[in-house]
């Protein structure tokens, strides 16, 4: 455990939300929803367009009050009272970037420096603009920019203040490969140094690759966890066999196996194998493979991508809603 | 309005005046109205009959017309500084600062309140200057003479650009587009026209009383309005376009 994992681990959260909902009229945004965010963790929000996902930032960023519900940020009582100093705490990248196209980069931050009433604002635009890597482009009209270098000038605007918990939504949209990267890593940084993210994104690779959690929302939250425990709760372990012929009789080889409770094959020549435990299943199904003569082409643990999970759940309130 | 935050206040005023002087057509805008109503004044005294010039009132209705000057003058701008910034996305990431909203109000209207009185009082002393040097004796001494309506000129002009920035600003908070904004914010030219005109036709005589008492009026006013414009600014609505519910 790294130390910023230990502090989180004693700490109170960095968020905490409880059985927050919000409507709009007859519409609901999101309902019911409770999850904890830890000081230093990425927690990913993943979810379909429309299952309100930008709502609840809004909601925790104090632009919108929710209807029922409670929750804290960054310590601090979710009210209409508290709204500055929420927001003194945190910062907040939409999707837009809402950049002043006539101004300067160092202008448009220099206004932000200004809102949070930032001493060295000079030497903070610096190193924000550093840490993008747009030093060079400190002197250039936003309005000149391409759409990934306003994203990345939006990006360095959150980094000003030193927020203590920085809401992204969708950091990457726009942004080619080499860009992307490059917010990942200072993503990866910044929960080096122990900031909170709280990252919006469509991307799951993205979500998988930079988040400790991810919650899926769909307007109700449908599930939170580590991706890889989520992996385990809705697929059960499974191992892949391939062969260069098909087996003649898999059933008479893969049933007899106690850790194979079941297999199917979809293409000739593959085989999925669900197991009771995949360290027990393995080398029993490899010496029956071998003592069948069988061609193996390969053996492995079948991987469900976070993707997978999305979707499966995605599906679930599909099928849910049609019925 | 305790605990106001005059660095958020001084940033939004230095943003937008940077953001006028990088546009072009505000500050062409800006500069045109107030010379078109210069136009008719000027003529009004230099093309004065030889009757005319001697008679004391006849120099009431150029001089109060310029009172029109710092009403026109900031109604576009005002009309634009929220609904404008919602248009172009620059709202929601400003919300999310600390910002209050009287310091973003009273920040967006001193910045339009700058350019307003600079123009204004720069057209006033070229007017004046103008008369003073190229006009009939009697023309010049019937210009100076009218201590109320000059009086009146350097008082009111503040609080005028008051009265249409807040309710410029008003029609910015509610409305869901500029075009809309800036028609609307025009609004606020009616009652100091209305106004103008009764003086123009001897309705209400200009005197050194009437003008204080309603300076004094028209600050009570600005004040209130400015509150209630603070109030009206909602986050919720400017970002979603739905009201924020009260549970």
């Amino acid at each position: 455990m790294t130390p910023t994992k230990l502090h989180a681990a004693k700490s109170p959260p960095a968020l905490a939300v409880t059985q927050l909902s919000k409507r709009f009229g007859e519409r609901t945004a999101f309902s019911d929803v409770s999850f904890e965010v830890a000081y230093g963790e990425v927690f990913g929000f993943l979810g379909p367009n429309g299952a309100g996902k930008t709502t609840i930032v809004r909601t925790l960023g104090t632009l919108i009050a929710p209807t029922s519900g409670a929750a804290t940020v960054a310590g601090i009582p979710l009210s209409p009272e508290n709204g500055v100093d929420i927001r003194q705490h945190i910062s907040i990248m939409p999707e837009s970037p809402g950049l002043y196209l006539r101004l300067t980069v160092t202008e448009n931050l220099e206004y932000f420096a200004g809102l949070y009433g930032l001493h060295q604002a000079g030497t903070r635009i610096k190193n924000a603009l550093a840490a993008v890597n747009l030093a060079d482009r400190a002197a250039d009209l936003c309005g000149g920019l391409s759409k990934g270098l306003r994203q990345r000038v939006g990006l360095a605007r959150t980094l000003l203040s030193d927020p203590t918990i920085m809401f992204l939504d969708e950091p990457t949209s726009g942004l080619d490969p080499v860009a992307a990267l490059e917010v990942h890593n200072l993503i990866s940084g910044l929960r080096q140094k122990g900031v909170t993210i709280f990252l919006t994104t469509h991307r799951l690779e993205e979500a998988e690759k930079l988040c400790d959690r991810v919650a899926i929302l769909n307007t109700t939250l449908r599930t939170v966890g580590r991706p890889e425990d989520l992996r385990r709760q809705l697929f059960k372990s499974a191992l892949v066999v391939k062969t260069l012929v098909p087996l003649s009789d898999p059933d008479r080889l893969f049933s007899p196996i106690p850790a194979v409770e079941g297999w199917r094959s979809e293409e000739p020549g593959c085989y999925e194998l669900s197991v009771s435990d995949i360290r027990l299943a393995a080398p029993e199904v490899t010496r029956g493979l071998v003592n069948a003569g069988a061609d193996v082409l390969s053996i492995g643990e079948a991987r469900h991508s976070l993707e997978d999970v999305y979707l499966e759940l995605i599906d679930e309130d599909v099928e849910a809603r049609k019925q | 309005m305790m605990g106001l935050d005059a660095t958020r206040i001084r940033s939004v005023v230095r943003k937008e005046l940077r953001d006028y002087r990088r546009k072009r057509s505000i500050v062409v805008a800006m500069v045109i109205l107030p010379t078109i109503f210069l136009i008719q004044p000027t003529l009004a005294i230099f093309l004065a009959s030889p009757s005319s010039s001697g008679d004391a009132s006849y120099y009431d209705l150029p001089l109060l017309l310029l009172l029109l000057i710092p009403v026109i003058t900031p109604s576009t701008l005002a009309a634009y500084s929220v609904v404008g910034e919602r248009e172009q996305g620059t709202l929601e990431p400003l919300l999310t600062t600390p910002i209050r909203r009287q310091e973003f109000i009273l920040g967006k209207a001193t910045a339009v309140m700058i350019p307003t009185l600079a123009l204004s009082y720069t057209v006033f002393g070229l007017f004046l200057a103008v008369v003073r040097l190229f006009a009939n004796p009697a023309a010049v001494s019937g210009v100076f003479q009218q201590g109320p309506v000059l009086l009146a000129l350097a008082l009111l002009t503040p609080l005028l650009a008051g009265w249409a920035i807040v309710v410029g600003m008003a029609v910015s908070v509610r409305a869901s587009e500029v075009r809309v904004a800036q028609q609307l914010g025009m609004v606020a030219s009616f009652p100091p026209l209305a106004v103008v005109v009764l003086l123009g036709v001897g309705v209400i005589h200009p005197t050194f009383t009437s003008a204080v008492l309603f300076a004094i009026a028209l600050l009570v006013i600005d004040v209130r309005a400015l509150r209630v414009v603070s109030r009206m600014f909602d986050r919720e609505r400017l970002v979603t376009g739905a009201k924020a519910a009260r549970s």
